[in-house]
């Protein structure tokens, strides 16, 4: 299998039947060992229940007992075209930074709905978040089918009531499909339930979807990792984030904006003149410039925005809430400075998407701020939509990590002193 | 890129970070194939260098040829090994017929516990993976444990966009796991495109083979004819019984992983 494996994480609300379909997806696609089964139904029984196939990324007792997931759980499974990573996000707005985490390294999702319950809190807010994180790939699958005797009609009715709701915040499904986990109707066969369904099973869908790359045709940003002294060679060594790096290939440092001309490739044991998108390397220069981590290698004339003001959307993952005059840490690729909010413009509620307060002072667990961050010094960053890997960071505080948040906008805010 | 480039990219800037975040950090080789992958991983990472000490928790109990192998590769490689043991319980005569939970707690992860303090270290690297164990599919990259090496599972930190839990409080330790996102296919595919030293143990001899290594009293070999790397990752790719089915510490009782993990153990 030379092909990398696609990444996809399950959200939706508590109880839409998250880990159950992770379980069926395992194991109709026979990724299950046999004596793992064997310890599942073995438990199952222990616990004086039917077997269920959720109790395979509940995996903490705790979880097994109570029924609800409370980290993110990833496992692997594959179909005839590929292999795929499922990562399993807590439904439970209290777990809410698990999900994020889990979603944060997922290149596709499928959001699950109840049929019977249709959408909920957080049906909404991981959409939102979904959206936030730019994940465009999105399955929906109504789930429970069984439960409204496999009825079409309410199938459309659910789907209708999704569609509404991820229209508003442009989210556009490549999907939408009708399934019962718990019976594996629709999701690896189509089962007999449901003929009045003619799209794709949840595997068949799965199959359709792309793997994210980063092309290596776009220009150069390296972020320095770190420096290593190696018998009398200085090597900055990280991992390119776009593009390409030649030997005799001239740059920028940003935001020092040093300038040199690259004399090396290292990589161990092997010789190289030239490194892509993705690749951990080493390099050493024709100048013997002081480079630190955090300054972000580019190719002149492609140089991202270098900023000390700029703006962004943040999503607060702490109980504790943000105070607009507290100082916090930004860490974006490998640069790491000290930071304030110096505006909130708004304070967005993450599940009905509607503004509580303009101009705020304040934000609390689980809300999006529109705010305006003001850094120690420039620092290298771009729109999201532009440079992924360089618009989006986290914030934190003490030694926490409180916030993630996307850039929005960089180029009308850059202040005089700059 | 292709998949075993970017696990070893992945894996290599994980490593680099954990280096760069903590001042006092080691990493643990078992002397098994995830382990030595690690330790290939930080060869690479540091250019043929490793900065900072091997540390080889011993029981005591491994097979001899794990001794022997780990002996010359940390002569070959130039490594700076650190061998913990935990003399007062071996002295006390604890083993494993006395019971494997009190036997692997001891010579295993209080053995581990002491040496920790004794180098105060702040920063583990460990070859664990998600595919391993249910329980360590909700495994983070940098994952906290407290004093009492406990895993605080119901609130790890968020982990975003390669932004790792960098700084500890004054009590934790760091495990850093560079091969979480690995299967056990991965492993074997690049040991074979690497070419990376592994023990003999893994290679079938009169119909069976170890699929995974630790003492010699709690390891049980599988049946198997694979001899060769290919051999063994034709047998993963078709096999329905799990990695670590001959390991005893899993099945003893339901929860003993947990329960272990909970106490510390790796």
């Amino acid at each position: 299998m030379g092909d990398n494996k696609l990444k996809i994480v399950i959200v939706g609300h508590v109880d839409h039947g998250k880990s159950t379909l992770i379980g069926r997806l395992f194991y109709d696609t026979d990724s299950l060992p046999s004596d793992k089964i064997e310890e599942i139904r073995r438990r199952c029984e222990d616990l004086g229940r039917e077997m269920e196939f959720a109790f395979l990324l509940d995996h903490l007792q705790e979880e097994r007992e109570q029924g609800i997931t409370i980290d993110t759980a990833q496992s692997f499974f594959k179909t005839d075209k590929r292999g795929y990573v499922i990562i399993d996000a807590p439904g439970h707005r209290e777990f809410l930074k698990n999900m994020i985490t889990g979603a944060s390294q997922a290149e596709c999702a499928i959001l699950i709905v109840d049929a019977v319950d249709g959408v909920q809190e957080q049906t909404k807010r991981h959409a939102y978040i979904l959206d936030m994180l730019g994940l465009k790939q999105v399955v929906v699958v109504i789930n429970k089918m069984d439960l409204v005797d496999f009825n079409e009609k309410r199938f459309k009715e659910v789907k209708g009531l999704v569609e509404a709701f991820l229209d508003s915040i442009n989210v556009k499904p490549s999907f939408f499909i009708p399934i019962s986990a718990k019976r594996g109707d629709n999701v690896a066969k189509k089962g007999d339930t449901m003929s009045w369904y003619n799209g794709y099973t949840l595997l068949e869908a799965l199959d359709t979807l792309n793997n994210q790359k980063s092309p290596v045709d776009k220009p150069l940003q390296f972020p320095v990792q770190d420096v290593y002294k190696i018998g009398d060679k200085r090597i900055l060594v990280g991992r390119i984030e776009n593009g390409r790096i030649k030997k005799g290939q001239q740059v920028v440092f940003l935001p020092s904006q040093k300038e040199s001309i690259i004399k090396s490739i290292e990589v161990f044991m092997e010789d190289r003149i030239e490194a892509e998108t993705g690749e951990s390397i080493g390099i050493t220069l024709k100048d013997p410039l002081f480079i630190e981590r955090g300054e972000i290698i580019c190719e002149k004339g492609y140089q991202p925005s270098r900023v000390d003001r700029f703006k962004a959307n943040i999503f607060w993952m702490s109980q504790r809430p943000l105070d607009i005059n507290e100082r916090l840490t930004i860490r974006c690729a490998t640069q790491e400075m000290s930071c304030t909010i110096d505006t909130i413009e708004k304070r967005v509620d993450s599940s009905s998407l509607e503004t509580i307060e303009r101009d705020a002072d304040k934000l609390l667990f689980t809300e999006v701020g529109s705010v305006i961050i003001k850094t120690k010094k420039p620092i290298v960053i771009e729109n999201f939509n532009e440079i992924k890997e360089l618009g989006r960071f986290v914030l934190v505080r003490d030694k926490d990590t409180i916030a993630g948040g996307i850039v929005t906008h960089t180029s009308d805010l850059i202040s005089e002193n700059l | 890129m292709r998949h075993l480039d970017e696990l070893q990219s992945r894996s290599i800037y994980i490593i680099r970070e954990a280096y760069k975040q903590f001042d006092n950090i080691a990493m643990l080789w078992s002397v098994g194939k995830d382990s030595t992958t690690v330790l290939w991983l930080c060869r690479k990472a540091f250019f043929g260098q490793i900065p900072f000490p091997i540390l080889h928790i011993d029981t005591g109990y491994k097979f001899p040829q794990m001794y022997r192998f780990r002996d010359e590769y940390a002569k070959e490689w130039g490594l700076r090994m650190i061998i913990g043991k935990n003399e007062e319980a071996i002295k006390k005569g604890i083993n494993p017929d006395k019971g494997k939970l009190e036997c692997c707690n001891e010579l295993k992860t209080n053995a581990l516990k002491q040496t920790i303090k004794r180098y105060d270290f702040k920063a583990l690297l460990l070859g664990i993976r998600r595919d391993e164990h249910g329980i360590r599919a909700k495994e983070r990259f940098f994952s906290p444990r407290d004093e009492d090496f406990q895993w605080d599972y119901k609130d790890q930190p968020p982990e975003l966009w390669d932004q790792y839990k960098s700084k500890q409080k004054d009590e934790q330790h760091i495990r850093v796991h560079p091969l979480l996102e690995w299967t056990e296919v991965d492993i074997w595919e690049y040991i074979k495109k690497e070419d990376i030293p592994i023990t003999e143990l893994y290679f079938a001899k009169n119909g069976k083979r170890y699929r995974s290594i630790g003492c010699t009293t709690c390891c049980s070999p599988v049946e198997s004819t694979a001899s060769t790397l290919d051999e063994i990752i034709q047998e993963l790719k078709t096999t329905d019984v799990s990695e670590r089915s001959g390991r005893s510490q899993d099945k003893e009782s339901a929860y003993i992983m947990q329960k272990l993990r909970s106490l510390g153990y790796m």
